[in-house]
């Protein structure tokens, strides 16, 4: 395993004194270049600030994260994040909020043709080049989630870092987006980092699940590695050995374990 | 029996939805006017029924273009000169608000220096203004401007403040993840994000600006609308007020609209009007 993403003793505490509350505490994980990893945990287990902190949009209080060796301090395209809420500029049409990201990325570096043909690539690779003159308000959830995607894809990012970003969507959505996204990681081998509550989610898309103890002060409780084989299809996995084993591990400890690291 | 085309059914649609909008307001104005010529038509009335108004504005209504030289000039001329005034001094309000708006609504410490003096400024009525700028200026015309200025200004400030403080984090965070510099960050978020606020600040400006260019013209003198009104008040010619009352209504309601307008259009549909 190569070393590609590296968070190394983070931790993080919120407010001063009296108020002070420790979220974080000693996070530390390996994350190979071209694996997917779910980060899984109760919700206000502290998930999320670990991927605004891997993202560069809330600071440590101590320890680092390194990406292909160099430490990370700020946001940056390196690490393009698809957001919960997918985040799009309403003011903006499908097709710009893409090439406003490939615009600032690649001005100098592609030229105006090849930067019209590289978002036309990332918006097909979502399936929405149809609605591309269209403005978010316009279109469905999923279909914005899509272009949340597409935008973070087109910035070309070491780490994709994905913020529960089916969280918002109805089951069926849900189910066809996390079949697109195997498609894509299958197709473009990215690094991924997915926060995630759902369980079946986390062993259907992952290669390990990092499962996270309940706030405050969470730290890691256990990684699983997902042993099944790719292509992965849904359907197949209901009766699959592996796919139930990994699963009741995964749910064994969001139920009964997750309290325990904690006590100790 | 032959059957109605579909064309039909949408005209006559489309003409009840249209006269549902239109006639309301022209059968309330009918009323009010009935109601005005009853209270106004006995001998020992103050003020003219509407008939007589414009019988003796008639003059007035079908040439609002004529000019015999100093202030004996039609009332289209002096509203554009009024329509110049709030121009100009709107256009400064309007990039001052929005640079101070901006400014104030983006640092912390402007914001804590600047807010107070602002909160206690807005107050001022924009009349009282008016002595002092023409002790500053001592010329009319640049005074009745830095009235306008003065008045239209608070709300714009106000506003930009407010729509850039609740710019959403999604889209400051969209922002840091791309890295966008200031100039980027301003035209591409902030700008549209703070849209419908300034867009609000703007439209308030415009029907003040109006309001206080009508009462500052009265004191100035010269060409302009308020000074027209307070010309004829002095010479007792009542229906001259009116028909003045009624243009100055029409004009301060499409310029409202014309703000408005301008919002929906360059807010992209972020502005709602």
């Amino acid at each position: 395993m190569t070393e590609y993403l590296k968070i190394e003793h983070v931790c993080k505490t919120f407010g001063k004194g009296e108020s002070r509350s420790e979220v974080l505490r000693d996070i530390s994980l390996d994350v190979a270049k071209g694996e997917y990893l779910a980060i899984i945990g109760h919700s206000g287990c502290g998930k999320s600030t670990l991927l605004n902190i891997v993202a560069g949009l809330t600071e440590a209080s101590s320890g680092y994260v390194f990406l292909e060796g160099r430490e990370v301090h700020q946001p940056g395209p390196d690490r393009a994040v698809v957001f919960q809420n997918h985040s799009l500029l309403p003011w903006l049409t499908v097709y710009d909020n893409v090439r406003l990201a490939v615009d600032k990325i690649f001005r100098g570096r592609k030229s105006t043709a090849e930067r019209h043909d590289w978002t036309l690539r990332n918006l097909e690779l979502v399936h929405m080049t149809h609605a591309m003159k269209k403005r978010p308000g316009e279109i469905s959830g999923g279909m914005k989630q899509r272009v949340g995607i597409a935008r973070a894809l087109a910035m070309s990012p070491k780490v994709l870092l994905l913020d529960e970003p089916f969280g918002a969507l109805d089951a069926l959505t849900r189910a066809h987006l996390q079949e697109e996204v195997m498609k894509i990681h299958a197709e473009l081998n990215n690094t991924v980092l997915m926060i995630t509550h759902d369980v079946d989610e986390a062993v259907l898309l992952s290669d390990r699940i990092v499962m996270m103890t309940n706030g405050p002060a969470a730290q890691i409780g256990e990684v699983h590695r997902v042993e099944l084989s790719r292509p992965r299809n849904r359907l197949d996995l209901i009766a699959n050995a592996g796919y139930i084993e990994s699963r009741a591990r995964v749910l064994e400890f969001l139920h009964k374990k997750s309290h325990y690291v904690e006590a100790a | 029996m032959r059957k109605t085309p579909a064309w039909v059914h949408a005209l006559r649609a489309r003409a009840i939805h249209v006269a549902g909008i239109v006639l309301p307001p022209v059968v309330m104005l009918a009323l009010l006017g009935v109601v005005w010529e009853f209270l106004c038509s006995s001998p020992d009335a103050t003020l003219p029924p509407p008939s007589k108004v414009v019988t003796d504005t008639w003059e007035l209504i079908t040439q609002p273009f004529y000019d015999n030289g100093g202030n004996d000039k039609g009332l289209f001329w002096h509203l554009l000169a009024s329509l110049k005034r709030v121009a100009l001094g709107y256009t400064f309000a309007a990039t001052g608000g929005i640079a101070l708006g901006v400014l104030i609504g983006s640092s912390k410490w402007a914001m804590r220096a600047l807010d107070p003096l602002f909160q206690v400024l807005r107050t001022i009525p924009p009349l009282a203004w008016l002595p002092l700028s023409l002790a500053a200026f001592r010329d009319g015309q640049p005074s009745a401007i830095f009235v306008i200025f003065i008045t239209a200004i608070w709300p714009i400030i106000i506003n930009t403040a407010v729509g850039v403080r609740n710019i959403a984090q999604d889209y400051r965070n969209v922002a840091k993840v791309l890295r966008l510099n200031g100039a980027e960050f301003f035209t591409t978020i902030m700008l549209p994000a703070a849209a419908p606020y300034i867009f609000t600040g703007l439209r308030i400006g415009i029907g003040l600006s109006w309001l206080a260019i009508v009462a500052a013209e009265m004191l100035i003198g010269g060409v302009g609308i308020g000074f027209f009104i307070w010309d004829a008040w002095n010479s007792s010619l009542i229906s001259d007020i009116i028909l003045a009352l009624v243009y100055v209504g029409i004009i301060g309601f499409l310029l409202d609209r014309l703000v408005a307008l301008a919002g929906k259009f360059i807010g992209r549909g972020t502005v709602s009007v």
